[in-house]
């Protein structure tokens, strides 16, 4: 192990495991808590992470290998998820993952040589109405296309990726949206609209009494 | 052989419940899963997950049945390790319903889909549940020609198994067992869907000391172990049913034996003690049997002072004559069955016209001879049942994992299903302890009785006082009259298999066999009497100890040895020293300390070459046959007849059968006991400076002579350390890792240092680890003082 | 008159909908307060009277669950909300907690109470990072407020509310698997009995319930459970989320009366997209049947939907025209749950293996007619053999799909491969 446990927060770990009643619960906070840190699921995390839970690292590593958003291995900075369940495959979810693959020269699961991009085929992200979806780092770039997917790598490599479609005003990094999932609050709730336009469809038509 | 124990089990009135199944009715006890019902009426529906001593977990499927209650149908079949039964409930299994049929058969086919073709050299062919339960409830050919699912072939989760994830079922027996019996997560099922399989953390092996049950329930090939792997086919495989030779636990066991050699050794089924477990000791540590140091032929020391191979008849005219009119003692060893522990007794008495006969091979005292004499021998009150009913469990001097796994699981067994109260006096904490959640009464080596004094039980409650009680003055003393205070029960749970087989056979300067007191001339005259001889010694025997005093003394000139090892004594130099001097006929399985100063050493059977029985720590007998049936070895009673014969004495002991008629006939004592006299607690040490009190135990995997040869089993061994509190760490500045010193005016050892709950003053080393053999380098074990010092 | 009755997204087009400001401007929160100085006995049935039903799938009734609950007990009583949306085709959730998380806290304030539990938690998937943050900050402002924590409202009882957040485990929306995780095991399914009503989270007693389900409850307990009732049909109250995406020209959400048909929806979104024809829609997500054009009038409640031979699950109305091919898009469903499989039982975990096998070589032209009958027989052996209904959900695409496209699966081993042109399904086909 080249990392050490210096960068992982014990108080903040603690107060993740004071959110509940028994300790083991706080499992997955804390493992997007490592990622935050590590941006993947590292040995000394899964270590300490038993310790501080009082269970056996074979649990924890049971755990982390059961959920997909925890990775093993370095993730890119920008963790782009394509929607290819069937409603967004057929909608082009399929075609944008093949370009995305030969524009990135990456596979499925693969991260780009400077570690900006990793790429991933993900599973239906309650977003259909959007379809095609594509996550980067778990918020929503709506209604994509080839185009405007290889837009939002170029610009992740670049260091300047396009907003999320609902989302905050700029897209956060893989750590930085681990850490949201950890349960923290990166002060940027209130950003981004509050819906999109099919998610206003049925009370707009309600409205003009349809 | 008789039972000792009583089978006094309490008997509660059970609901019963009728209902029918393929058509037939079986009345079980309300509670029973479908599954076993149906096995009373001699239904086997197919399983793999099922297991009768896990919780129902209902996974693979395999036993789907069509139920129906008061009429009314399940849409859909049902697994019968899941339900139990309820009145007015029909079952219909694969034999009469189609839909079972067709359900089972479908999920045969799902499980040998991904299953690799690969029997002919899989160890678990021919004894596989996968197997033949596809040939019984499956169809003869498989429609899904699509590619497999792959992995690594066999990976070492340890030292000692091996998984094949390929072979795997994923039923999770093992990870089960792991969890809920031993309390050991070492092994999870990871990843998920087609890809889930069963693993350990990278870092951090499977070490469970239960590991090996894990083997044994898989149904298929996955788990296997490195020491039997391509060894046998199981058809190739004469079974005998046996007893372990390792702890006082008794665990039923099974001896496997291919053309005279012992290829493996399984966990016995018997409810009323091991279950159907037992631990990795028991499981694999029998390659001493066969090790290269073996003894064949009988040894004397010729006129050169060199050991020479002897003939039978001349190694025993030798040991004779050495023995003959000479005041001569026996050591016996702990190890050793009841049988030859009679034998030995015997010998004593007739040949040898003694009562200087001990079977403690081990750091012992006047305080608990008395104890032993007075409140253990010729009494079976308490068994594992009782650990079963107690409302609390009291553990002194006891590391129930380390020192009788069994027991361990026992209780682990009682906290888990209805969180039994265990507390705990020791001078440091414990896995154990841990899994157990004990009450941990912390106390310095040296101040156990006191504490002991204040636990609060009831009549109820089980006090468990292991053999290391005999090392804390007074100690003892505290556990009887907290038990006849309270109204608990109390047991003495020796370590070794032979020890209280060895006690109530007479093996002891005090009794006789059955519980007799030497001291009591009616014992004497009953013993004399069934024994055909005139009289017994009256004279108490001395005990290990005081035999070893004697011989250096020249009050003794010679001593008869059994299965002892001279660095499980105190000043073992100077034991060797001291039978270098005297006259010593060492009856042994392999060469040892003590028959390289023998002057007649005769081989003896191993525990798989004999037959006989041990007493477990209840009394229970333990009865085993010969599992290797060619050995040119036999039991120490046979030799022992012929010694006795050579002396121109008899003790008519010539076959292990007939020596446990012989003792059966003779029944136990029902006259008055040796009285119990208190012994008031010792003064504790007050340690300073660098000063620790040391303590002491042995691990269950280390250096014993009994695990030789096994390099496996011994890769899954417990970190030696030496365990020291934080104050004392922070005094000495060290933190866990560092290493450091622990040393007296003996000796010293070096190790690295664990920080753990341990009393201030104490110092916690491994007694006869790797790097750590307490008696050889300090010739202390409990309650001394050392000095300790960051190395 | 509309068809439509906005209730839940009667708010979403303010900009700040979302706050805890907006949603008080709105009138959140009087419900809450309302409900506290009821009788927690007299709440419980206020909601069996409404007759609101579980709007996550499963359709029982709410207030009978929470009835379930054993009271005077002593013991913690847990409520967990169901937020891990991950049904395919489902998108209902978490649009709603993107746009009004207050509606949500307010529920959970209120079910909280009339289960007796001071503790509750909502499960929300981990990859909606948006979302997490609107629904922390939505908890955060309402502890502020006083409505979360010691003493709500000033009434003297405690109500603890924890987010906690998936990691990507489809299985977990199964709500004894949802315990195991929060629990911090793997998400596997659990044995029951013991149900969670009895031996839930921590083996104690436990309602688990949908979001939608737990959202609707303020609106009942502010309007009245009469008022609830003159929605829907007889044995389906209240309104409800549709969510109508895929090939129709106007996708998206519409909270309507149960009972409303797709060919009403349709009409409403503008029809199928333009030059196209319906071919096959999923009622309820993709673990319910498939249907077809023939089904446009079936009335969307859970009794129309199971009568006409699927399910009314999460009303996630998927909708493909005649460009799309069958079998790829079961085939890629057929995926999902071989994906999202838990493992834990055999037919689930090995059935899935294999159907995906066969249905690549159907789709590839690799396949053969006899391959219909084995995957007919592999879903027989699957369908009410599993552990839990995911494995029951794997075969409904395919049994469905074989029952009403038997003719296009053989055109793919006659034709040798697909006769689909995927491109012209796609959003930007068109545009080309």
């Amino acid at each position: 192990m080249t990392t050490t446990n210096s960068v992982l927060n014990m108080e903040i770990m603690q107060s993740i495991i004071a959110r509940y009643p028994r300790k083991r619960s706080a499992i997955m906070p804390l493992l997007h808590y490592v990622q935050s840190v590590s941006g993947f699921v590292t040995n000394e995390g899964i270590e300490l992470i038993a310790t501080l839970l009082e269970i056996e690292t074979a649990e924890v590593s049971a755990v982390s290998t059961f959920y997909t958003q925890y990775k093993r291995s370095a993730t890119g900075e920008y963790h782009i998820g394509v929607c290819t369940n069937t409603l967004c495959a057929i909608m082009g979810g399929d075609v944008i993952l093949a370009s995305l693959k030969e524009h990135l020269g990456i596979e499925n699961d693969g991260v780009t040589a400077d570690g900006k991009v990793s790429l991933e085929h993900i599973e239906c992200n309650a977003a259909c109405d959007y379809a095609p979806v594509v996550m980067a780092n778990w918020e929503f770039y709506d209604n994509q296309t080839v185009e405007s997917a290889k837009a939002l790598v170029d610009g992740a490599r670049a260091g300047n990726p396009p907003a999320p479609t609902r989302g905050p005003n700029r897209l956060v990094t893989f750590k930085e949206a681990s850490a949201v999932l950890a349960g923290l609050d990166d002060g940027l709730a209130e950003e981004g609209i509050q819906a999109g336009i099919p998610t206003l469809l049925g009370l707009k038509l309600a409205k003009e009494g349809k | 052989m008789t039972t000792f124990a009583n089978s006094a089990t309490e008997v509660t009135p059970v609901e019963m419940i009728t209902v029918v199944i393929d058509g037939f009715e079986v009345t079980v006890p309300k509670g029973t899963l479908i599954i076993r019902a149906a096995e009373k009426l001699g239904i086997q529906i197919p399983r793999f997950c099922d297991h009768p001593l896990l919780d129902p977990v209902g996974a693979c499927r395999q036993c789907l049945v069509d139920v129906e209650i008061n009429g009314r149908a399940f849409p859909k079949p049902q697994a019968s390790c899941t339900i139990p039964v309820e009145p007015n409930m029909i079952v219909k299994t694969q034999l009469t319903s189609a839909v079972a049929d067709k359900a089972q058969k479908g999920v045969m086919e799902l499980l040998l889909g991904n299953h690799p073709l690969d029997c002919p050299v899989c160890d678990k062919g021919g004894e596989c549940p996968l197997q033949n339960q596809a040939m019984s409830n499956g169809n003869a050919q498989s429609q899904l020609t699509g590619y497999k699912r792959t992995f690594e072939k066999p990976i070492n989760i340890s030292s000692q198994v091996l998984l094949d994830r390929e072979r795997c079922v994923l039923c999770a027996r093992c990870t089960r067992f792991s969890n809920q019996i031993a309390s050991d997560s070492f092994i999870t099922l990871n990843h998920r869907g087609a890809l889930q399989q069963v693993g350990i953390y990278e870092n951090d092996p499977f070490n469970s000391y239960f590991s090996g049950n894990t083997i044994q329930i898989c149904p298929v090939g996955a788990l296997t172990g490195a020491s039997y792997r391509f060894r046998a086919r199981p058809f190739d495989l004469v079974s005998t049913p046996s007893a372990c030779e390792h702890c006082a636990s008794g665990c039923d066991m099974r001896t496997d034996v291919r053309r005279g050699k012992t290829l493996r050794r399984l966990a016995g089924d018997d409810a009323a003690v091991n279950e159907e477990w037992n631990c990795d000791k028991g499981r694999w540590a029998f390659k001493y049997v066969t090790s290269t140091d073996r003894l064949t032929q009988p040894l004397v020391r010729n006129s050169e002072g060199v050991l020479v191979q002897a003939s039978w008849p001349e190694a025993l005219a030798a040991a004779a004559a050495g023995l003959k009119g000479k005041r001569a003692a026996v050591l016996t060893g702990g190890r050793i069955t009841t049988e030859d522990a009679y034998g030995y007794s015997k010998f004593a008495r007739i040949a040898l016209k003694t009562n200087d006969i001990d079977f403690r091979a081990r750091v012992s005292g006047e305080e608990e001879g008395n104890f032993l004499a007075a409140k253990i021998a010729g009494k079976f009150d308490v068994h594992y049942s009782d650990i079963d009913s107690a409302d609390h469990v009291l553990l002194v001097a006891f590391e129930p994992e380390e020192e009788s796994p069994i027991v361990f699981l026992r209780l682990n067994k009682n906290f888990k299903k209805r969180n039994l109260k265990v507390t705990s006096v020791a001078t440091k904490g414990s896995i154990a302890m841990d899994k157990l959640k004990a009450n941990f009464i912390k106390v310095a080596p040296g101040a156990e009785a006191a504490a002991v004094a204040t636990v609060a039980l009831t009549a109820k409650s089980v006090i468990l006082l292991g053999e290391r009680a005999s090392e804390s003055i007074g100690l003892i003393s505290a556990a009887i009259a907290l038990a006849e205070k309270t109204g608990a029960k109390l047991a003495w749970i020796p370590r070794r298999a032979g020890e209280r087989g060895a006690l109530e056979s007479g093996a002891f300067p005090t009794l006789l066999p059955g519980g007799r007191p030497v001291a009591d001339s009616a014992a004497r005259v009953d013993v004399a009497a069934a024994w055909g001889i005139d009289s017994l010694p009256s004279e108490p025997g001395r005990t290990t100890h005081q035999i070893i005093e004697a011989l250096s003394q020249n009050e003794l000139d010679a001593v008869v040895v059994g299965g002892v090892d001279a660095r499980d004594l105190l000043r073992s130099n100077k034991v060797l020293d001291v039978l270098k001097n005297s006259f010593v006929v060492s009856l042994e399985i392999a060469t040892s300390s003590i028959t390289e100063v023998a002057d007649v050493v005769l081989p003896v059977a191993a525990i798989t070459e004999k037959s006989g029985s041990f007493l477990n720590w209840e009394g229970r007998a333990r009865a085993f046959d010969a599992a290797v049936d060619d050995s040119h070895n036999r039991s120490d009673v046979r030799i022992l007849s012929a010694l006795a014969d050579a002396m121109g004495e008899s003790i008519s002991l010539g076959t292990v059968s007939a020596t446990a008629r012989e003792i059966a006939q003779l029944g136990k004592w029902d006259g008055t006991r040796v009285a119990f006299t208190t012994v008031n607690e010792g003064n504790a040490l007050t340690p300073s400076g660098d000063q620790a009190i040391l303590t002491s135990w042995r691990r269950l995997l280390d250096m014993g002579t009994l695990q030789r040869g096994e390099d496996n089993l011994a890769g899954t061994r417990r970190q030696t350390v030496a365990v020291i509190s934080q104050k004392r760490a922070s005094a000495i500045g060290v933190v866990s890792g560092d290493q450091v010193r622990i040393s007296n005016a003996n000796g010293s050892i070096t190790l690295p240092s664990l920080v753990e709950d341990i009393h201030d003053d104490a110092v916690w080393i491994p007694r006869n680890s790797f790097g750590s053999q307490a008696l050889i380098a300090l010739d202390a074990v409990h309650g001394e003082l050392v000095t300790v010092v960051k190395a | 008159m509309s068809k439509l009755t906005p209730v839940l997204s009667a708010h979403w087009d303010q900009k700040d909908s979302f706050t805890i400001d907006a949603y008080k401007r709105n009138g959140g929160y009087a419900a809450a307060v309302k409900a506290l100085a009821m009788d927690p006995d007299a709440l419980i049935q206020l909601v069996k009277d409404s007759g609101l039903r579980g709007r996550g799938g499963a359709g029982f009734p709410t207030g009978m669950k929470w009835g379930f609950i054993p009271q005077g007990d002593n013991k913690e009583h847990y409520l967990v909300v169901n937020a891990d949306e991950s049904e395919p085709g489902t998108c209902k959730d978490m649009p709603l907690l993107m746009a009004n998380p207050h509606v949500l806290v307010e529920g959970v304030i209120i079910a909280a109470y009339a289960i007796r539990a001071k503790h509750a938690f909502i499960y929300i998937r981990g990859e909606v990072t948006h979302v997490v943050r609107r629904l922390n900050k939505a908890i955060a402002d309402a502890y502020k407020a006083g409505y979360l924590g010691k003493n709500v409202f000033g009434t003297g009882h405690d109500i603890d509310l924890v987010l906690h957040i998936g990691a990507g485990a489809y299985i977990c929306g199964e709500e004894t698997a949802l315990l195991d995780s929060l629990e911090g095991f793997r998400g596997q399914p659990r044995l029951r009995p013991p149900f969670p009503a009895i031996a839930g989270l921590y083996a104690r007693p436990t309602v688990v319930n949908n979001v939608e389900s737990i959202a609707a409850v303020p609106a009942i307990v502010a309007n009245g459970a009469e008022w609830y009732q003159s929605m829907g049909t007889e044995k389906s109250k209240g309104a409800t989320l549709y969510s109508l995406s895929g090939h129709v020209n106007n996708p998206g959400q519409f909270e309507a009366p149960l009972g409303i048909t797709l060919r009403e929806i349709l009409e409403l979104a503008g029809g199928i997209r333009n030059g196209h024809q319906l071919k096959f829609w999923t009622p309820g997500g993709s673990s319910t049947p498939l249907f077809t054009a023939e089904h446009l009038d079936v009335p969307l409640d859970y009794e129309g939907v199971a009568a006409a031979g699927s399910m009314l699950g999460t009303k996630a109305l998927q909708i493909f025209d005649e460009t799309t091919c069958v079998v790829r898009a079961v085939l890629r469903w057929t995926e999902f749950y071989k994906h999202e499989s838990c493992g834990k039982c055999t037919p689930c975990r090995e059935g899935t293996w294999w159907l995906v096998q066969i249905l690549r070589d159907l789709e590839e032209g690799k396949g053969s007619e006899a391959d219909l009958a084995k995957l007919l027989d592999l879903c027989d052996n699957i369908m009410g053999r599993s552990f839990c209904a995911l494995g029951d959900g794997a075969t409904s695409p395919i049994t469905s799909s074989i029952k009403y496209f038997r003719d296009e699966y053989i055109a793919h081993v006659t034709g040798a491969g697909c006769p689909f042109d995927a491109a012209k399904s796609t959003l930007f086909a068109e545009a080309k």
